[in-house]
């Protein structure tokens, strides 16, 4: 297994985490894991179905807790809860079907101790920045699928995170969408500075958008592989036409093939 | 015209017809006049009686009787229902008896009720609440099961306290499925009382029903059920007008 990169001060880091399952038939999820994130970095995470990719973004939010090891947040241990500052967009839609599009946004920030001018001023941004200015008072039964995914990013930037984590946000969008919402992703990394992670199923996806690309073993998930995309910040969706995207890709799944091969019983 | 008019209009011509075929039957003497009034002499005898004020005491008592016990019942069954969700085994151990709990005649509990509690406003209460609180609870578990779990998830993210998350994210989302059972609270709170005010109670609009039936009034006994049943009516489609706007939000269109 390599090393993981050392960055001097990491916005978030794992040493050591181990998750497992109890139960009658206990399994062993995830780890051991180290991972540091440099501050405003794109980080991704691919690996075979079951790998515990998901299981890795629940201990990094706080969602859930490690069996072992220890999860920090700009230098604090996270104890059990989501901390202030880390946002996470997840696979499901998690719209809440009963709110406009413009109140959906706004229950990020019903905690947030703000003025209604304020709480209007960054609804208002938010909404706009992710195109659904036009839809504000729309439910989401009203709205296409990216619509409602594009709603709950934005749901989470109002709040203005600084790690934002994202659960195969684009799982159920076509190809298409898929390489436009990457477009609007890298968009807001850029302007917000947050720190990000995003875990994927798609390696294109990943080596699109990410300055480092993180590649799970079969469970229990541990990392295999890290790769440097070395994109420059400035990018976008047309980077695919580069012929080092491909050797990118390339790369990734000769890290992934083993794995996935384990995965379906043949490795 | 909407689909929604062309429904409406279907429905309100296929009850005139029934109303005016009843009417001719008891006016043609199909149907005896002095065993079923015809709906013209029902309307005009509900006037009447409500007119003439004699109803407005029994009416206030069992309508103040039924918001009692359909208040009771809708709360008690959104915290059972929420209780058994969250503790599995007593649900497993409960979830039989309630699923066969329809089958039980609660009125033949009303006079061991008044025996224990007198014969006043209470023991009515306690039957319109056990008659309507299953039906809340079930209808809560349904909400409460078919609630997707990222939304809870959401919450977590965004720091929410266990009492805000349910006030802002787990009862919004179970409202269709809680609706169902509200509907049905009322309707049952509305039978539980008013039978029971019919089997033994000296007081609202069940016993005046009763009085006039074995008084052989039946300008009295018909105008009260039918106003009975108009306000029965009324409240259910006023709850369904609401649930059906709170649902078309929720349904892509």
């Amino acid at each position: 297994m390599p090393e993981a990169a050392t960055i001097p001060e990491p916005h978030a880091a794992l040493r050591g985490v181990v998750r497992r399952f109890g139960g009658k038939q206990p399994v062993h999820a995830l780890g051991p894991i180290d991972l540091d994130l440099a501050p405003g970095e794109f980080f991704s995470v691919v690996g075979p179905s079951g790998c515990g990719k998901s299981t890795l973004l629940d201990v990094l939010s706080g969602l859930g807790h490690p069996s072992e090891g220890t999860v920090t947040f700009e230098g604090k241990s996270l104890r059990g809860a989501v901390p202030e500052g880390v946002g996470v967009v997840f696979q499901e839609d998690a719209s809440f079907a009963w709110l406009t599009v413009r109140e959906n946004v706004a229950f990020g920030l019903r905690r947030a101790k703000l003025g209604s001018a304020e709480v209007a001023r960054r609804v208002d941004g938010a909404v706009a920045f992710m195109g659904l200015a036009q839809f504000a008072s729309h439910y989401p039964a009203q709205l296409s699928g990216g619509m409602r995914q594009r709603m709950c990013i934005a749901r989470t930037l109002v709040q203005q995170p600084r790690l934002i984590l994202l659960d195969e946000p684009f799982g159920a969008l076509d190809q298409q969408t898929r390489l436009l919402m990457g477009d609007e992703l890298l968009r807001l990394w850029r302007e917000t500075g947050a720190t990000v992670l995003l875990i994927t199923h798609a390696l294109d996806e990943a080596a699109m958008l990410s300055d480092r690309v993180g590649v799970m073993s079969a469970r229990p998930g541990r990392f295999i592989d890290l790769v440097e995309t070395g994109w420059p910040r400035e990018r976008d969706s047309r980077v695919v036409s580069d012929p080092h995207f491909g050797k990118l890709t390339a790369r990734l799944w000769t890290s992934l093939r083993a794995e996935s091969l384990r995965t379906m019983g043949r490795g | 015209m909407s689909r929604g008019t062309a429904v409406l209009l279907v429905r309100t011509a296929a009850l005139a017809a029934a109303v005016l075929v009843l009417e001719l039957l008891c006016r043609t003497g199909v149907i005896s006049p002095q065993a079923v009034l015809p709906p013209s002499v029902m309307v005009a005898a509900m006037v009447e009686v409500l007119a003439s004020g004699d109803a407005t005491e029994p009416m206030l008592r069992t309508f103040s009787t039924v918001g009692l016990a359909f208040a009771l019942a809708v709360a008690l069954g959104i915290a059972g229902g929420a209780v058994l969700h969250a503790t599995p085994r007593l649900r497993h151990a409960i979830d039989p008896v309630l699923a066969s709990y329809y089958s039980v005649p609660t009125f033949v509990f009303y006079p061991l009720l008044v025996a224990l509690l007198g014969l006043n406003m209470t023991p009515l209460v306690v039957l319109g609440v056990l008659s309507a609180t299953p039906a809340m609870m079930i209808g809560t578990l349904a909400g409460l099961d078919g609630l997707p779990q990222v939304l809870r998830r959401v919450a977590r993210v965004q720091r929410l306290g266990p009492i805000q998350t349910l006030l802002t994210v787990v009862l919004p989302a179970a409202m269709p499925s809680l609706f169902g059972g509200i509907k049905l609270a009322l309707s049952y709170a509305l039978i539980g009382v008013i039978a029971g005010e019919f089997i033994l109670s000296g007081s609202g609009l069940g016993y005046a029903i009763s009085y006039a039936y074995q008084s052989f009034d039946n300008r009295t006994m018909y105008g009260l059920m039918l106003f009975v049943l108009l306000v029965a009516v009324a409240a259910n489609g006023l709850l369904y007008s609401w649930e059906g706007r709170l649902l078309r939000r929720r349904v892509r269109s």
